[in-house]
């Protein structure tokens, strides 16, 4: 397979106005992805599926990853009141949600080719184009991140929740779900089933 | 009828029984199971009614597909949120006298997805359970203890009187209510009629 520096040259070769990042990954495992601009999003699956060079006719895996909003504390020195005092500034980045596509190629026999689209927040810009119509396979992996993530894929064949009820109107998997309070009596709780233990245990009537 | 005259009359080839004794005999040697699974415990069940262990043997080889001819629901297996409804209604849906077996350990409390949010944590929240088997899987050893237990209970009850079962006793509900889907859990999340959360004393 040619390097994702090729790739993304590519890409930005054949499709007009790609916005394409390569997202290093500095783990062991090194392996590092291309991020796209939603906009482009079909465009470029399409170019990466039926380039001759390129043939990723597979997705084998598509996942969702929640990054919620990240607050960072910096101490600036600031004039107050003509004096120089340390102040701390908060700046909030805001979190966004993240679909993650697997790629290989069965002609070619190489990938994998790790490809992510992100929204722009977690609240009410959650779309993201759906490459279903690209990668058939997608499809119900595209259904179950909306159930657990909450990205609303447009161009979805049929875009309903897959593991969750209709009337569901929760995300579980993403970071800040709250999960209904049925604490149950268990031998050895701990972390944060520990702290749910002892909440419950101070409601609890002694018999 | 005393003991003693029975084993008198028995060794002198007189046959004596009793209406409740010949009933529940009946009964509890043809309990037909319902025919469903739920996840990996189910395959135990199927390994039990096979030749190696051969449910056969008690009398409860007839799985029945419908819950129409069933008596016992084996719920074999995790019971998730979205199944519960479907599992009561089966349950609502069998004539009596009916019992269930909770098999596994997801079926009997949540097991290993007890702290999950898609996981009734036991189905014993909205049906009554006669006998529970703890295991992750059970083997069909103890499927069919399971069994044998639920038999030793149908033997030992009377027909008349106020310990008399369920389906004797007008007064007690045959169907019980199913849970509806709700925004974030099921509603409600437990029967209390049948259920409260356990009370314990011991330290958290």
């Amino acid at each position: 397979m040619v390097s994702l520096e090729q790739i993304k040259g590519q890409i930005e070769q054949a499709v007009a106005g790609a916005l394409v990042e390569l997202v290093q990954n500095p783990a062991v495992p090194a392996q590092s992805s291309l991020l796209f601009g939603p906009t482009q999003g079909v465009a470029i699956a399409r170019f990466l599926r039926d380039s001759a060079g390129l043939r990723f006719d597979y997705a084998s895996n598509v996942t969702g990853v929640d990054w919620p909003d990240t607050v960072t504390k910096t101490k600036v020195k600031k004039l107050v009141d003509g004096v120089e005092k340390e102040v701390e500034e908060s700046v909030t980045k805001p979190g966004y949600l993240e679909a993650v596509y697997h790629l290989y190629s069965m002609e070619l026999k190489h990938g994998p080719l790790v490809i992510r689209m992100r929204t722009a927040n977690r609240t009410d810009q959650v779309h993201l184009p759906s490459l279903t119509p690209v990668w058939r396979g997608a499809e119900f992996q595209e259904r179950e991140i909306y159930d657990l993530y909450g990205i609303i894929f447009d161009g979805h064949p049929d875009l309903r929740r897959l593991l969750m009820w209709d009337g569901f109107k929760d995300h579980p998997m993403r970071k800040d779900y709250v999960e209904p309070d049925d604490y149950e009596y268990e031998p050895t709780p701990h972390d944060e089933v520990l702290e749910k233990a002892k909440t419950h245990k101070a409601q609890e009537v002694k018999p | 009828m005393d003991e003693g005259l029975r084993s008198e009359l028995s060794k002198a080839g007189v046959f004596t029984t009793s209406l409740n004794e010949l009933y529940n005999w009946g009964r509890k040697n043809s309990v037909w199971p319902l025919q469903f699974g739920l996840a990996c415990c189910a395959i135990e069940m199927i390994a039990a009614s096979m030749a190696r262990f051969d449910i056969a043997r008690f009398g409860a080889e007839v799985f029945r597909p419908s819950p129409r001819q069933a008596d016992l629901m084996i719920v074999a297996g995790t019971v998730t949120k979205k199944m519960a409804p479907q599992v009561v209604r089966l349950y609502n849906q069998m004539p009596e006298p009916k019992y269930v077996i909770a098999m596994g350990a997801c079926a009997i409390s949540g097991g290993p997805f007890k702290q999950g949010y898609n996981v009734l944590k036991g189905i014993d929240r909205y049906i009554p359970v006669d006998v529970h088997i703890p295991g992750c899987p059970p083997r069909p050893e103890a499927l069919l203890h399971a069994l044998m237990t639920l038999q030793k209970r149908i033997e030992e009850q009377a027909l008349t009187g106020e310990t008399r079962p369920r389906h004797l006793d007008a007064n007690q509900p045959s169907e019980f209510p199913i849970p509806a889907f709700g925004a974030h859990d099921l509603e409600p999340p437990s029967n209390p009629a049948i259920w409260s959360p356990p009370k314990t004393d011991r330290g958290c």
